[in-house]
């Protein structure tokens, strides 16, 4: 198999940019970073198959190479995960937002342990 | 009987589908999730039975043949793991029901209703990790049961659950990233992503590309797993879930990581590989972790440190790459998943006991609560590995197999071990001693502190603050005696259980140490799948699988 050079430089830059984002504790960044990365990863995904005419068998003629589908079969289901996840952290942002009226998630501890572990710390 | 490998995991999935439905009726939610798990413990237990007298069970969905369709694969260590785990959320899921989380809610706009669903969910996320027989099945099966382990962590959407919950989420979404990447590359290079497959095609590849994607593996599943540089999130996360939450986490989720270590150090990469790199991550793995434990005021964040601690033991067994080293390791997997999870349970039974888990506020438990007190010490003693519970079983077998292997570093880490296991018992005795021994504490909290420093004008208010003290702590003793009896019986249960692996540790260990030397020798492995009763296409061969 040869390699692109332009989608490899793609994939990294997407990667770079992604796991850039997901170092943010602004919910929204977390998951625009995620997005990112994901994409990153399936373009991995489709760089790892072979590509040509569509897989059909009697499509091809003599010679022909065929496109490799099982990246793709593994990208469909990467991107239905990534449906998921995302919806997932789009509610937990809301609900963050709601309950501390910020984007972010807030820096301290709060469980009880933790506040109890610091006596300094009691102001509540 | 191969029929049974898909009916584990269609069972609770099924299920979390009628509990969902159902999310109206709380009793048949009951009823449906406890059917569900029980069904699933006996198809799993036949499993077991099959695969011990058989040998491995292997099932191709829908008929398409190994290294190309979904294959899943039952040999000894899964169908062990299987059996283990299901025992695990069974338990927890009738202490869950019996606490009432799953009917009464904690704040008004909790969603309970999906409390069920989402348990199922996890069960069929873990079941299909022990079972699947290729990367991107076992990639599926990670994000089924990591999305349900992020709605389950951060249940009930509480700023504190939510704050503790983000750290758990980023970092999971980063090792499913570097996983999946991980099996992009690994087709990229062998042209498959079936495990037995691999095994056989791996070996043809350079090196170097195989080391690194050994590498990339490896961070991904020792996330999972809480391994040292990797394992920060889990103290941070863990203790904010709701008690039956934890304990499921603590008892499956970082097992099902080691799992993964396990089959692919076994079965993928060459014996041995990276072996000194994880003996120094184990160590460092055991100290930090206990060390951290000793350094902690709350009973769950000790826990939770004790739990990274011990991860470090496992790992110490995968690394030696011997047969004893796995059979100890495999052993030492149960015994943790069951103490572990016990001990969660307790704590949760000490919150509603005391109403706090703050070691300088609870006290005088074991006249209060004498059943809670047995039913917290005996995995404590487990945990630390006094003998002759299955703990200092596992430890012996693990420190055997690191003197037989001889290395230097082998010795430090039996050393290490054993440093660790006493330093585990120094943590859960302090546990136990200030919950339980001592009388109710004199201590004042924070804020009577404070009130006590202006003793002249703040006296009233701190001597009725501690009168209200009183009567919260009169109310938690009455509460005491009336323990819910699903609580108390299914930390009976899986403490029970926790023992049956001491007093039956021979034909335990006998199949432990028959299911490492299976995954020893790869080729039970890779012949039972891939001849598994249908002939290999002819092409399975040859490199690069497109038709």
């Amino acid at each position: 198999m040869t390699s692109n050079l332009v989608l490899a430089l793609t994939i990294g830059a997407l990667f770079a940019c992604g796991i850039y984002l997901m170092l943010s504790r602004n919910l929204i960044r977390v998951l625009l970073g995620f997005l990112l990365a994901g994409h990153a990863v399936n373009l991995l995904l489709l760089a790892s198959g072979t590509g040509g005419v569509p897989p059909i068998v009697g499509q091809a003629k003599d010679g022909e190479a065929m496109a490799d589908p099982i990246p793709q079969a593994l990208i469909l289901t990467s991107i239905v995960i990534g449906l998921a996840v995302s919806t997932f952290l789009l509610a937990m942002a809301y609900r963050n937002y709601q309950v501390t009226k910020e984007p972010e998630i807030p820096e301290e501890l709060e469980d009880s342990e933790y506040a109890g572990s610091d006596p300094s710390g009691g102001d509540e | 009987m191969t029929w049974l490998l898909p009916l584990a995991v269609i069972l609770p999935l099924a299920g979390a589908g009628v509990t969902l439905v159902a999310s109206r009726r709380p009793r048949v939610q009951r009823v449906i999730s406890v059917g569900v798990l029980a069904t699933q413990l006996l198809v799993e237990l036949t499993m077991l039975l099959q695969v011990t007298a058989n040998g491995t069970m292997v099932m191709h969905v829908g008929g398409w043949t190994a290294p190309f369709g979904i294959t899943l694969v039952a040999d000894e260590l899964a169908a062990f793991m299987l059996v283990v785990s299901s025992i695990v959320a069974l338990t927890v899921l009738i202490y869950a029901i019996s606490q009432g989380m799953a009917d009464e809610s904690e704040t008004p706009e909790t969603p309970v209703s999906i409390f069920h669903p989402t348990f199922l969910i996890l069960a069929t996320g873990v079941t299909n990790a022990f079972l699947a027989g290729d990367l991107f099945n076992l990639f599926v099966s990670f994000e089924i049961l990591l999305t349900a382990s992020y709605v389950l962590l951060t249940i009930g959407g509480t700023r504190e659950r939510l704050r503790a919950g983000a750290p758990y989420i980023v970092v999971s979404l980063l090792s499913s990233l570097i996983f999946l990447a991980a099996i992009a590359m690994i087709y990229a290079a062998t042209g498959t992503v079936n495990m037995a497959d691999l095994s056989v095609k791996l070996p043809q590849v350079a090196p170097g590309i195989v080391a690194t994607l050994q590498a990339m593996l490896l961070v991904a599943f020792g996330v999972k797993a809480a391994v040292f540089p990797m394992s920060a999130w889990l103290p941070d996360s863990y203790p904010s879930a709701p008690a039956p939450a934890t304990a499921v986490f603590a008892g499956l989720l970082t097992k099902v990581g080691i799992y993964a270590i396990i089959r692919v150090q076994t079965l993928l990469f060459p014996p041995g590989s990276f072996g000194t790199l994880l003996m120094i991550a184990a160590l460092l793995t055991m100290l930090v972790g206990i060390l951290g434990a000793i350094a902690q005021s709350g009973i769950k964040r000790i826990l939770s440190f004790t739990l990274v601690s011990h991860i470090g033991y496992m790992l110490f067994g995968i690394a030696l790459a011997s047969e004893t080293g796995l059979g100890a390791a495999i052993y030492y997997v149960a015994h943790h998943i069951l103490v572990q999870a016990a001990l969660f349970l307790g704590a949760g039974m000490i919150e509603r006991v005391a109403g706090t888990t703050v070691l300088a506020r609870v006290g005088g438990l074991a006249a209060a609560a004498p059943v809670l007190a047995i039913l917290f010490f005996i995995p404590a003693m487990n945990l630390a590995g006094v003998p002759p519970l299955s703990g200092f079983l596992g430890k012996v077998g693990l420190f055997e197999a690191g003197v037989q292997d001889g290395r230097v570093l082998a010795l430090i880490l039996v050393a290490g071990g054993a440093l660790t296991s006493l330093l585990t018992l120094y943590a859960i005795v302090r546990v136990w001693g200030r919950a339980f021994w001592r009388p109710v504490p004199e201590v004042m909290d924070p804020e009577d502190e404070r009130d006590a420093l202006q003793t002249e004008s703040g006296r009233p208010l701190a001597v009725r603050r501690r009168a209200q003290q009183e009567a919260r702590r009169r109310v938690a003793s009455e509460e005491a005696a009336r323990l819910p009896i699903g609580m108390v019986g299914a930390t009976t249960a899986i403490v029970a259980i926790g023992l049956l692996l001491t007093f039956a540790a021979g034909p335990i260990y006998a199949l432990t140490d028959q299911a490492a030397a299976n995954l020893m020798d790869r080729s039970v492995y890779v012949d039972a799948v891939l001849d598994a009763g249908i002939p290999a296409p002819p092409g399975a061969s040859g490199q690069g699988s497109g038709p």
